[in-house]
């Protein structure tokens, strides 16, 4: 069946580009860059070169980029990193309760280690309030991790605001910006973090490769041991060909980061145009937030998710409900609960729509028009 | 009713459960050219305390065996469904000192109701199962029959389906013996070909039954006693026994083996008599409630016809009267051992399987056996 792929927020196809540079070094550059061979000098030219790009493209410098094999690994490098780098100092953490897995779980596995955690809520928008972080600081918190926006609504989150307020606190600031990077401007210097996370495979670029911004000064005890790899902070020998294949994707991301926004936003409106013009009811959930250009998650009252989404499948609109399976069954969103709270409906009739690599306007179009015959059965409209 | 369309216009979602029934049930019907798509129900959370959970492993199953077979596959929940209408009720029923049939109620209630709506939600028109019966969709109306394999037959477990119901439902294993559905899916080359069937209550699992329902039930120790009040020594709970259970009973000595006759609510004291064919055991008519029939014909308001009383037992002749308010009065045209309220009461003509009810109170002689519950 030749469906519609509006799942780009979960994983995006590669590039083209990027494959080609990809599956070239996979044959080409396979030294290991820690050794002191031609091959391995080759391995670490790339190597060096990729993270000059990376860490260009957030306004860091080199040596701060520590490559991982993923966003889940850079964030939780971060997480338990920093915890115990510092838990002399203190065992307090400050998060929100609309992280992803990758940052709440790792969380609420330093709670039961006895670090005490604090779950910052978020509003009707999905928004986290930096008055609350301030007044959540206490001397003993060690850590405060906010998503730079949010992976299931979209929303963006006050980070530069928050970054502001952790200047005058001794806190580590992380950042998991594994939806936002590539998307919008991302800017160390100017969000005031200390870590910050990123993927590769949500921006057309490889699955399995990530990294992670470490500002330099800031304490991190990696809770890997092995070779000394990334200036000992992630052991293990790098994937040169994935990370070069990262860089790649970042440039074309980054080189096309206005153009792309505009693409995305005007995807938006034909979704939502087209919806309203079919007459079926919906909602836009962060409606009335700032937003990720890509992510758009709407509410259709008088259906249940996991029909909405078999059915949409099944028409060949492939989107999710931007959360967690257990045993393939939706669970409901944690991000929606904390927005609307636990019984609310919208935890059981939402869908994300999320944008990307290869999509026109038609195929916007005809994924409207089939959402609309879909919801109009189901919601018997 | 019959629908006539080709098969590969029609779609047909296939319960799968990760067995080797439901396995072999999508293959068949993808063979015969049908738009089959799989779907996974998850009705309960059993995660253990080292985060696993069967249904976890069940669904990983599922997505094997679709893979190979080439169909789509999905899951859907229905833990809060299965809550509020099976297990409060099997809680519900073992407090009233019964024996409840889950599997029952979880296909009136889950499977061919809030399953089956789910199927129709996704365009399908048939929703197939993995159980050993037959349906056949006739001009007039469709029909459920035994499976041909007696020792299979699980028309018991489905007596509660109406017309509505019946009439969106597929059986593909019914003509088929439990050994050629093993055969069909070891030639195929299943993932689940020789996968352990599942027995007991699918939400208790191979776990310990008392244990279980001790979780969410207070056990109250009593007294065991004979008919005449002679003490036999201590129960664990009345809920852990049912009527004409031999083990379990402790009561060693010489002599016949040990039965539990009946209980006393009232006392908490459970009743015990020597001997299998134990006089007090056996009865001549029941009442039912919750009666219902497959059929939407109108039924006379006496009939005859065979009826089971419980899984895998012979049939008996019976003279069922119906009063008009969904209850109906059974007579046995011999007296039938250990009649349980709670247990289902199931009515056939031959093979057709005609429909019933929950067994609630046990007569003999015309008078009623309270101590059976």
């Amino acid at each position: 069946m030749n469906g519609i792929y509006l799942d780009h927020a979960a994983t995006t196809p590669v590039h083209p580009e990027v494959a080609r540079v990809y599956t070239e070094l996979l044959t080409s550059t396979y030294g290991n860059a820690s050794s002191i061979h031609g091959p391995g000098r080759s391995a670490r030219k790339l190597l060096d070169d990729s993270r000059a790009t990376a860490s260009g493209l957030i306004g860091a410098r080199p040596e701060e980029i520590i490559f991982t094999g993923g966003g889940t690994e850079s964030d939780n490098l971060a997480i338990f990193g920093t915890a115990e780098a510092r838990s002399d100092e203190g065992r307090h953490i400050i998060t929100t309760a609309i992280e992803h897995h990758a940052v709440l779980n790792a969380c609420k596995r330093l709670e039961n280690r006895g670090y005490e955690v604090t779950w910052l809520p978020a509003d009707r928008e999905g928004r986290v309030s930096p008055e609350d972080v301030r007044k959540a600081l206490r001397d003993d918190t060690i850590l405060v991790t906010v998503m730079a926006a949010n992976n299931e609504v979209g929303t963006i989150q006050p980070i530069r605001e928050i970054g502001g307020i952790l200047k005058e606190h001794r806190a580590t600031f992380h950042t998991d910006a594994v939806q936002a990077f590539g998307e919008i401007p991302v800017n160390v210097g100017e969000l005031g973090v200390d870590l910050l996370s990123a993927s590769a495979h949500k921006i057309n670029g490889p699955k399995g490769i990530g990294f992670l911004y470490q500002k330099n000064g800031t304490k991190l005890v990696p809770p890997t041991s092995g070779g000394e790899q990334e200036r000992k902070r992630r052991a293990g020998t790098e994937n040169v060909p994935g990370i070069a294949a990262f860089a790649k994707a970042a440039e074309i991301a980054h080189a096309s980061l206005g153009q792309r926004r505009e693409r995305h936003e005007s995807f938006k409106e034909i979704m939502t145009g087209t919806l309203e013009k079919s007459g079926i009811d919906f909602s836009v959930n962060a409606g009335q937030a700032r937003t990720l250009p890509h992510v758009l998650n709407l509410s259709f009252p008088g259906t249940d998710i996991e029909s909405l989404l078999v059915n949409l499948d099944l028409a060949g609109i492939h989107v999710s409900s931007g959360s967690a399976c257990t045993a393939g069954s939706v669970d409901p969103s944690h991000v929606l609960a904390a927005m609307y709270g636990e019984g609310a409906r919208e935890l059981r009739n939402s869908v994300r729509f999320s944008f990307g690599y290869g999509l026109s306007e038609a195929d916007i179009r005809a994924a409207a028009e089939k959402t609309a015959a879909v919801v109009r059965r189901l919601a018997g409209q | 009713m019959a629908i006539h369309k080709k098969p590969e216009d029609t779609r047909i979602v296939v319960g799968m459960s990760g067995g080797v029934d439901s396995s072999v049930t999508a293959l068949l019907l993808k063979e015969q050219g049908y738009d089959v798509i799989g779907i996974f129900m998850k009705n309960w959370d059993d995660t253990d305390d080292n985060g696993v959970c069967t249904a976890t492993e069940d669904y990983e199953d599922v997505i094997r065996v679709a893979n190979q077979i080439g169909i789509p596959y999905y899951a859907v929940n229905f833990e809060k469904q299965y809550w509020d209408k099976v297990f409060t009720y099997f809680l519900d029923e073992y407090k009233a000192g019964r024996t409840p049939n889950p599997d029952v109620m979880c296909n009136k209630e889950i499977k061919f109701r809030a399953f089956l709506d789910h199927a129709m939600s996704l365009g399908a028109d048939y929703l197939a199962t993995g159980h050993y019966a037959r349906v056949e969709h006739r001009e007039d109306e469709s029909v459920m029959l035994r499976g041909v394999d007696e020792n299979k037959d699980q028309t018991y477990f489905l007596n509660q389906l109406s017309q509505d119901q019946l009439s969106k439902v597929m059986f593909p294993l019914g003509h088929l013996d439990k050994s050629e559905v093993r055969r069909i899916a070891l030639e195929a080359g299943l993932a689940t070909a020789t996968k352990k069937d599942s027995t007991g209550i699918c939400f208790i699992g191979e776990r310990n039954f008392k244990e279980f329902l001790s979780g969410y039930l207070p056990a109250q120790p009593g007294a065991m006693e004979t008919m005449d009040g002679k003490r036999m020594g201590m129960h664990d709970g009345l809920m852990y026994y049912t009527i004409g259970q031999r083990h379990g009973l402790g009561i060693g000595g010489a002599g016949d083996p040990w039965f539990v006759i009946g209980k006393d609510l009232k006392r908490n004291v459970l009743l015990v008599g020597q001997n299998f064919h134990n006089d007090a055991l056996y009865s001549d008519s029941l009442k039912a409630v919750q009666i219902g029939f497959t059929s939407d014909r109108a039924k006379p308001e006496t009939f005859r016809c065979t009826a089971k009383f419980r899984y895998r037992q012979p049939d008996t002749g019976v003279e069922v009267k119906l009063h008009g308010d969904g209850t109906a009065t059974v007579r046995f045209d011999e007296p039938v051992r250990a009649i349980t309220p709670g247990q289902a009461v199931v009515f056939y003509d031959g093979d057709v399987c005609l429909g019933g009810g929950t067994i609630d109170e046990v007569y003999k002689n015309g008078s009623r056996l309270d101590y059976v519950g």
